[in-house]
């Protein structure tokens, strides 16, 4: 049984729950064939997994295909509005420790209208689990390229092709403090749970990158990465602790000059993966190895797992210290103050 | 005209008019300082203003006074007025900060319309308070900085304190910084910092003017520069310095006396708006049992809250300060969502930025506290001031029908209960509630009568536990008939596990709905929600029920438009006032209310937003009066408002 430290304030299960106890009477409404469908039966035959009640599991969405998801969760849930999920969640979080808050999310709902949201929620360190679905477009409102879309992406919006280079969602959450950083495929319902739990487990906020293919406007965008015939030299698998290995005959070695670099095995020494280093510097550099456009050698798994100061733990210290401190808070004292005077009848 | 006049409605006559006390020698010894044998007047109330640099210590000087006055027992009423710049060019007509200051030894309603006394510590701050002050009243001006250079920056070709364009004033010349610097000639300060006490000696001169205690600002002092003793007690020495000089100079002649005002007993405080507003926040928390969540940015001139409500964790209060405005909401609705009290604070800006949340809120029930300290606009505007231009952003500033309820105060004190009532609201019929403050209300301050804690309202909410929807499930949408209100099962109670969101809802199963019927029923369901929510009468003032005008207002021109009403009916008048404090929905007796008379005037500092609402609601012909100069509105222009109406409908009459 995994051990799950970040939910210790959460209420435990009074028995085994099954995956059907977290699928809901409604409809489920994606596109047959959408991605989005193995990540939802990934998620809820991992829920038991946690053995906390499904009261006390709250998912918020935002806006955006992938934001339909709480509806289909049997635990309590809010659909909100374009790219603030990670804003409510956050309140919800920090004002409710007993509960464990999932956030899930899309490339435009995360990056492009809520990307403020979502890095000040990396670097609050807020104990929230923000599942990124990156279909690299736009569904909801059919076709448009997104900020993780390739340049030159022909859709609706750009003829001829769009201009905008993409993020890295990775990058850039590495780049926004982030404790904890993964990515894993929807197909592989294996690898995409060990994630879960790896998530689940960390203290503070933990962003996965789940690639999601979207077979409407943005089909086989991933299929490099589940192709049998070219996934195991596409993927770089990551696991803590073992060297990183590129298909059956190549490694991750630090070149010359530093940088991270791509070499036959027996060429240098392996870089040995190592998700807790402090230094983010490494962990950014395998964000980076994979090629942007035809996504040769993309790194999966736990890029970065870091234990660092979680935001609403140290809330509710200052709360419990201020009470220590100055005793429970009396209304009359607060209202009166120290400077009166009084009328006399 | 002021023979006409009872003591209560005086209040606001025509300054100067009123300050005929007798002058009584008096010897009085007060703090422990001998004071010689100068006369002594009695005068019913005074407005003092004090105007610098930003960077001359205006408003500390200001709040101290105040501090003073209200632990004398007079009422009172502030103004203070800063430009939005920290520290603005020194000695320039924009960088000019000022604090006005009224006080009275009977009730009074506004911070005043002229000043009897301006201290100005620079040639910019007598530049531009000049054109407020009336003649007669009396002029301290800091002679030191009045140099060709500081004359010159300002546009003064001639110094203005020899070339007779004063005559009309009563001026003291002092020598503020040298006498300051003097004070501190042992005190081991480098000039610099000695000079900077210079505004202490200030109010050391004052406090001696008007006798007021001094043994707070002493104290106020030593707490302040705790860690600067050798700070501390220079301020203190000037303080002291500026009273003796009052004491012994020949220049002031005479010194003041104003007496408590006769209140109704009780404990009394002085207090600000935005504090009277944070303490309702804290109250409203302790009465209805939940954790208070604030989730705000910081702005002007609301951040004074964040600031206020982040000192009272021990009391369970959490602040959150966001990225955005939208995140300030968002956090706090997700914490609504748990069970909490959710608050967001702002102003006007903030307030566009929030309105897709607020949307949201309406959309999900959930209760929401959104407070909007309103200032000058639109966009940036302007952020110091204050104006009550945000109503109908309140009232519709959003995407589809979205009813918000709205309260006003109309007082800094009354800010305490509007939060009150407004948490009342939220919390009873699950709704986001505007509570519409302003920058005059913000930071000026009034006695406020602490109230006893057992009679605030009991504001206990009854989360959801059990199922209510047939088979044992749980219709997240199903509403209380009486309140249309739908019920709050937050997240860790078991069996009640649902989802709801943004998108049209099924009635009663909350489920996703795209059916035609159902929406037309949902928006006017959450209509009728709102319209339904129950808010007191508003209240009229006719004495002698035979005015055939009304004046209505709403939030901070309470002040000014009662003291109007007051000279009005010194001279004779008749006019009916009436002041809303629910704006929406609008109290049940308004229509008959605005129907009963023949002219309803509205002044507003805004181009008519209340009068377009009552015109559209109740056909009446409501005429505005509208000024959106950053200021409060005075008194005496008011009043002749009114005048000019009563005077017209006599006209028509006798035509």
């Amino acid at each position: 049984m995994t051990d799950f430290p970040a939910l210790r304030l959460v209420p435990k299960a009074d028995g085994p729950q099954t995956a059907k106890d977290f699928k809901t009477d409604q409809e489920v409404r994606w596109c047959p064939g959408c991605g989005d469908y193995a990540i939802l039966a990934a998620v809820q035959s991992f829920m038991p997994e946690l053995g906390i009640r499904r009261e006390n599991t709250v998912f918020v969405s935002g806006i955006g295909c992938s934001s339909r998801f709480p509806y289909y969760m049997n635990t309590y849930g809010m659909h909100s509005i374009h790219g603030r999920a990670p804003a409510i969640a956050t309140g919800l979080a920090a004002s409710r420790p007993d509960l464990s808050v999932w956030v899930v999310t899309g490339d435009g709902d995360a990056l492009s209208i809520g990307g403020n949201h979502l890095i000040h929620a990396l670097r609050r360190n807020v104990n929230l689990k923000i599942l990124l679905f990156n279909n690299r477009i736009y569904g909801l409102t059919k076709g448009q390229y997104s900020p993780t879309s390739e340049v030159g992406k022909i859709t609706k919006s750009t003829p001829m092709g769009s201009l905008d280079a993409p993020f890295n969602p990775l990058s850039l959450a590495i780049g926004a403090e982030a404790s904890f950083v993964a990515r894993t495929i929807d197909s592989d319902r294996q690898h995409l749970q060990s994630v879960l739990r790896a998530a689940a487990q960390h203290e503070g906020t933990a962003l996965v990158e789940i690639y999601q293919n979207c077979n409407i406007f943005n089909d086989g965008a991933f299929e490099i990465l589940k192709e049998p015939g070219t996934r195991d030299e596409a993927i770089v698998r990551l696991e803590h602790g073992q060297p990183v290995l590129v298909g059956a005959d190549r490694h991750v070695v630090r070149g010359p000059d530093g940088e991270l670099r791509i070499a036959p095995l027996g060429e240098g020494t392996a870089l040995v993966h190592d998700a807790h280093a402090s230094s983010p510097a490494t962990a950014f550099a395998l964000t980076r190895l994979a090629d942007a456009d035809t996504l040769h050698h993309t790194p999966i798994g736990v890029l970065r797992d870091v234990r660092r100061d979680v935001y609403d733990v140290q809330m509710a210290d200052q709360l419990a210290l201020a009470e220590e401190q100055k005793g429970r808070g009396e209304l009359a004292g607060l209202l009166t103050g120290s400077s009166t005077w009084t009328v006399a009848e | 005209m002021t023979s006409q006049v009872d003591q209560s409605e005086a209040v606001d006559g025509p300054d100067g008019e009123r300050r005929t006390g007798p002058a009584s020698p008096r010897s009085g010894p007060q703090d422990g300082c001998g004071r010689a044998a100068k006369p002594i007047r009695r005068l019913d109330r005074v407005i003092i203003r004090f105007a610098g640099d930003s960077g001359d210590g205006m408003q500390l000087t200001g709040d101290r006074f105040t501090s003073e006055t209200a632990a004398f027992g007079n009422d009172l009423s502030t103004l203070p007025n800063f430009p939005a710049e920290i520290r603005a060019p020194a000695g320039t007509l924009p960088g000019v900060s000022s604090f006005q200051l009224h006080f009275a030894d009977h009730d009074i309603l506004t911070p005043g319309d002229a000043p009897d006394v301006l201290v100005a510590m620079n040639p910019a701050a007598l530049k531009a308070n000049l054109p407020d002050l009336p003649a007669g009243a009396e002029i301290i001006v800091n002679t030191d900085e009045f140099t060709k250079r500081a004359l010159a920056k300002v546009g003064y070709d001639r110094d203005p304190l020899t070339d007779g364009s004063l005559e009309a004033f009563r001026l003291h010349p002092v020598p503020l910084t040298s006498l300051t610097l003097e004070a501190l000639k042992d005190s081991g300060l480098a000039r610099k910092d000695a000079e900077r006490a210079k505004n202490m000696f200030a109010l050391g001169l004052l406090s001696w003017m008007y006798h007021r205690p001094t043994h707070g600002t002493e104290l106020f002092l030593r707490q302040k520069f705790a860690k600067k003793p050798q700070i501390a007690e220079a301020n203190v020495s000037a303080f002291r310095a500026g009273w003796n000089f009052g004491e012994t100079t020949e220049d002031f002649a005479v010194s003041y006396e104003i007496l408590p005002a006769k209140l109704p007993a009780g404990t009394y405080r002085n207090i600000s708006g935005n504090l009277a507003l944070s303490y309702g926040l804290v109250a409203a928390g302790e009465r209805s049992g939940l954790p208070v969540f604030l989730g705000s940015y910081p702005i002007t001139p609301a951040s004074d809250i964040l600031h206020e409500l982040s000192k009272h964790k021990n009391f369970g209060v959490r602040t959150f300060q966001a990225e955005d405005e939208i995140a300030g909401i968002g956090a706090a609705l997700g914490a609504a969502f748990g069970g909490a009290l959710g608050v967001t604070t702002t102003s006007g800006p903030g307030v566009a930025l929030k309105s897709e949340t607020i949307g949201l809120a309406v959309s999900l029930e959930l209760p929401l506290l959104v407070v909007d300290i309103q200032r000058g606009g639109p966009s940036t505007g302007l952020p110091t001031k204050t104006e009550q231009a945000d109503l109908l952003q309140a009232m519709f500033g959003r995407n589809g029908e979205a009813p918000v309820p709205i309260v006003a105060p109309a007082t800094p004190a009354e800010c305490f209960d509007a939060v009150l009532d407004a948490a009342r609201i939220a919390l009873t019929y699950r709704t986001p509630v505007f509570l519409l403050s302003d920058g005059y209300l913000a930071n000026g301050s009034e006695p406020w009568k602490i109230p006893d804690i057992d009679e605030l309202p009991d504001l206990r909410v009854e989360f959801a536990t059990e199922p209510n929807g047939p088979d044992g499930t749980f219709r997240p949408y199903q509403r209380d008939p009486h309140t249309l209100a739908r019920p709050w099962a937050v997240p860790g109670t078991p069996g009640l596990e649902h989802r709801i969101g943004g998108i049209e809802k099924q009635d009663g199963t909350g489920n996703i709905s795209y059916d035609p019927a159902n929406h037309d029923f949902m928006v006017r369901t959450r209509q009728a929600k709102i319209d339904g929510i129950e808010v007191p009468d508003v209240e009229v003032d006719d004495p002698s029920g035979e005015a055939r005008v009304l004046v209505l207002g709403w939030g901070s021109t309470y002040g000014p438009i009662a003291a109007a009403v007051r000279r009005v009916r010194a001279d004779g008048g008749q006019v009916a006032q009436a002041h809303l404090r629910n704006l929406n929905p609008f109290p049940a007796n308004l229509g008959t209310v605005l129907r009963r008379y023949e002219r309803v005037i509205v002044p507003e500092m805004n181009l008519g937003q209340l009068a377009l609402l009552l015109r559209a609601k109740y056909l009446v012909d409501a005429q505005s009066y509208n000024q959106v100069r950053g200021l409060p509105f005075k008194a005496a222009q008011l009043a002749d408002v009114l005048h000019a109406a009563i005077g017209t409908l006599d006209a028509e009459a006798t035509r």
